[in-house]
């Protein structure tokens, strides 16, 4: 099994620099940026992935993170700060903190109970961002121009792909490490048994916010990287059927396997974008195809090729 | 003849039921200390009390002279005071070793925190060595490669030892060590707990009349959720004769 | 200003009811079940739209809502049998990619059948006017849902408190494998929990059609609303629900209608007018924050 993964990798981040220039050669260019946006969603589904899959909780409101990464970042483009050196890692930063707090008071409950107000502190960064002015209210705040990642111009759909590309393979290098280090361990044995790992003398609250806030955080930066894809903060990246949204694509994916969230980002964004060329009603297929997953490949489609994740 | 624990008039209730009604007790360093009584008498529930993951309602606990009520589980852990479980609790998709090397790696102590996020844990050697001594201890080291879900009942036993000898307790709570034990098994651990006396102290709450008679320096005897009897083998065997003529064989189950 | 309350109150009122409609069932399915269930705002616009059709073609609001009651009865059987009886032993992650994906279902086969643009659902004629009594005016209709709600709610509690179903309910709630041991129909009783929950969320539907918009998605803003209540009220209490429900109603309703002029008094316009809205649609969050502070499994946790 080790053999194996060591080429996955390599393989896998080939194919995604080979992608946009076979793209470009039989004259698809414009699927670019579909390929960036399935990018932006698998580091927001492999952040995620961190705290289900690894951490072992299910926490419904990931979207606020998400979605407040692209907001600071059309936030600070309006004051005048365009650096992507300096806005991105802020963004980073706010999430990274905003999942602090909401950690800190969630991480108190289990169960459905932490389901649900991890949901509605979500909700309710929503209802506060749609009633501000400042924030752009129902509309949004939008990106005149994409953030400036010098010496690179992102405003070349070209360069603003290899920018996500090295951002998620980071991410997911990071997230190898991360499972192997004796935080993942202590994570694995949190998922497993949080009794036995209390009982073991684990600060076992420190370590699931630990592993929240730098969730958070990840969020933040594909949010980054998404109101710079989109060109809008859009309020509608925090209500909280994104979260849904983002759920769905690692329970897809395969929950806990450390390629879930790539592979769930590209399959579901990849079913929606098949099927709109054929119909309008391509969300009801989508969702047939959920149904099956959920009653034939139970552990997600990368846990249909991989027994342990 | 230090004393390591002392609980002081220890109360726990739910709801209406009193579990725990006033217990006192002390614990010497070094000693192997029973705790019997029938089932429903609260044994159980005083073992959560003092390893925490309880609060009492009224009491106090002292280890090592230090005021523990108030501290969380892993606190108590951290300053030496441990439990096993008596329904066995481990990590089933985690091999033999990988479980012992969880509880080596959680004494922050010796191998500093947790929150480390980029080397490797495999890797360090150290933790790995020791978690197999752990193992070669409880007799496992030919399973360290095995999921621990794999394991037989009695092996599964003696890793539930292991993990909580690894955290290099000073006091270790044994709840019913030999639970769901064979006579062969039961008798290994019953060599394997003896081989601890000494080295650390016990707390062990069982059931079999026979090993406690035979490994236990002090004896105390829970009913109702208070301690009736406290002291010497032979002494708790006199007192236990008199009870079973009043209470029938309800005390000594 | 009385008039503003008095007027504000019964609104919240009504509001509450109508959410303990869909809290009541909603609780019983996470508290009993143990499922995620995020199709239940599916139900009550399934509800909404059988209404309207049904009313549309009759000509009767009455009809429309018995059309929608029992079609939604008949829908939440099928879906139970089918689909969710085989979600209970499942872990809560699967069960949430599952209710998703039966949230996408619905909504496209609304859009399919129904098409994008909201369906008008009327009032009935007769109570399209105000009510007038002790020199207050109020509409009729709200005071129908009023009432509606009020003997929903009087049923509810007959049937939970007073029954042999509703003490199997309740004993389900507390601990749900004693039930199963002691012999209760556990399925059956399931797919009859179902049953109601799905017709009650059809009445809510066609209640509040003639007030709200009946549209593609309407379900999704009103079930966090019903999350947040049960999670104040307790899981698996229907008590819990309907006090959860009444609280979020009027905080809601009061808050959104006072809070701006509140804060207009004391603090200065500016702020006012942009932390007034603003505080008023996350009040409800914070009272849940509040209520799990000092009580973490909600105010009459069933277990």
């Amino acid at each position: 099994m080790k053999r194996s993964n060591l080429l996955l990798d390599p393989l896998l981040l080939v194919a995604a620099i080979a992608l946009p220039f076979g793209l470009q050669a039989i004259g698809a260019e414009f699927y670019i940026g579909f390929a960036t946006r399935v990018l932006i969603f698998a580091l927001a589904a492999s952040s995620l992935n961190l705290v289900v899959g690894y951490g072992g909780m299910v926490a419904f409101g990931h979207a606020a993170f998400f979605g407040l990464g692209a907001y600071v970042v059309a936030l600070l483009m309006g004051q005048q700060i365009t650096s992507a050196w300096i806005a991105w890692p802020v963004a980073m930063l706010v999430a990274g903190l905003a999942a602090l707090l909401v950690g800190a008071l969630s991480l108190r409950t289990r169960g459905v109970y932490f389901i649900m107000i991890t949901l509605a502190f979500a909700q309710m960064l929503y209802y506060l961002v749609i009633s501000m002015p400042q924030t752009g209210g129902d509309d949004g705040l939008p990106l005149p121009s994409r953030s400036q990642l010098a010496p690179f111009d992102l405003q070349d759909d070209l360069s603003f792909y290899f920018a996500a590309l090295a951002l998620l393979a980071a991410a997911l290098f990071a997230l190898k490490r991360m499972a192997e280090s004796r935080f993942g361990h202590a994570l694995a044995g949190l998922r497993q048994n949080e009794t036995r790992m209390e009982a073991l003398g684990y600060p076992v609250f420190g370590l699931k916010l630990a592993c929240f806030v730098i969730a958070g955080a990840g969020a933040g930066l594909a949010g980054a990287l998404m109101v710079n894809q989109t060109g809008l903060a859009s309020p509608n990246q925090l209500y909280w059927t994104q979260s849904g949204t983002l759920l769905v694509m690692v329970i897809l994916g395969g929950v806990g396997y450390r390629h879930g969230g790539l592979v769930g980002a590209l399959a579901l964004l990849g079913l929606e974008e098949a099927l709109a060329e054929f119909t309008l009603h391509g969300q009801f297929f989508v969702g047939l195809v959920l149904l099956a997953v959920v009653f034939f490949a139970p552990k997600g489609l990368a846990g249909l090729w991989k027994r342990q994740p | 003849m230090t004393t390591l624990l002392k609980l002081t008039g220890l109360k726990k209730h739910f709801g209406g039921l009193w579990a725990s009604n006033g217990i006192d007790l002390e614990l010497r360093a070094g000693e192997l200390h029973a705790l019997i009584g029938p089932n429903g008498a609260g044994k159980t529930t005083l073992i959560h009390l003092i390893s925490g993951a309880l609060r009492a309602d009224e009491g106090g606990i002292e280890f090592a002279g230090e005021n523990v009520a108030t501290l969380t589980m892993h606190q108590r852990v951290a300053l030496g005071l441990t439990r096993s479980y008596q329904i066995t609790s481990i990590f089933p998709q985690l091999s033999a070793l990988e479980n012992v090397r969880l509880a080596v790696q959680s004494r922050r102590r010796d191998w500093g925190s947790s929150f480390r996020f980029w080397r490797r844990a495999g890797m360090e050697t150290a933790m790995t060595v020791e978690a197999d001594e752990w193992l070669g201890r409880v007799g496992l080291e030919s399973r360290a490669g095995v999921h621990a879900a794999d394991l037989s009942h009695g092996e599964q036993r003696c890793l539930e030892l292991a993990m909580a000898l690894a955290t290099r307790p000073r006091l270790l709570l044994l709840d019913e060590p030999m639970a769901g034990m064979g006579s062969e098994e039961s008798e290994r651990m019953a060599a394997l707990i003896a081989s601890l006396k000494g080295e650390i102290t016990l707390l062990m709450v069982e059931h079999d009349m026979d090993i406690v008679f035979r490994l236990a320096d002090r004896i105390s005897v829970l009913v109702g959720g208070r301690i009736v009897a406290s002291g010497l083998p032979e002494t708790v065997r006199d007192d236990l004769e008199v009870r079973r003529a009043y209470l029938g064989d309800e005390v000594a189950a | 200003m009385t008039q503003l309350i008095l007027e504000q109150g019964l609104n919240g009122l009504q509001f509450g009811l109508m959410l303990f409609l869909l809290a009541a069932g909603l609780t019983l399915v996470f508290g009993i079940m143990d499922m995620i269930h995020l199709s239940h705002g599916s139900l009550y616009m399934g509800g909404a739209y059988l209404a309207a059709l049904v009313a549309e073609r009759t000509g009767s609001f009455w009809i429309g809502l018995a059309g929608a009651v029992l079609g939604m009865a008949v829908i939440g059987a099928l879906l139970e049998l089918a689909v969710l009886r085989h979600l209970y032993r499942r872990d809560h992650l699967s069960q949430v990619l599952a209710t998703f994906a039966l949230i996408l279902l619905a909504n496209e086969a609304v859009r399919m059948l129904f098409g994008a643009q909201p369906m008008m659902l009327n009032a009935p004629a007769s109570l399209a006017g105000p009510a007038e009594f002790a020199g207050f005016s109020y509409p009729a209709y709200r005071l129908l849902i009023i009432g509606v709600g009020l003997a929903v709610a009087a049923f509810l509690w007959w049937l939970v408190t007073r029954t042999r179903v509703g003490m199997w309910v309740r004993a389900g709630a507390s601990n749900r494998e004693m039930t199963e041991a002691m012999g209760v129909p556990v399925k059956r009783l399931f797919t009859g929990i179902f049953v109601l929950s799905a017709a009650l969320c059809a009445v809510a539907g066609g209640l509040l059609g003639p007030l709200l918009a009946v549209q593609v998605g309407m379900g999704e803003n009103i079930l966090i609303l019903a999350f947040v209540v049960i999670v104040i009220g307790g899981i698996g209490s229907i008590r819990g629900a309907l006090v959860g429900s009444l609280l979020v109603g009027m905080a809601d309703t009061l808050g959104r209608a006072l809070l701006p002029t509140l804060l207009r008094s004391v603090a200065s316009s500016e702020i006012a007018s942009s932390l007034g809205p603003a505080i008023a649609s996350i009040l409800i969050y914070l009272l849940m924050a509040a209520v799990l502070f000092w009580k973490p499994t909600g105010l009459f946790p069933a277990r």
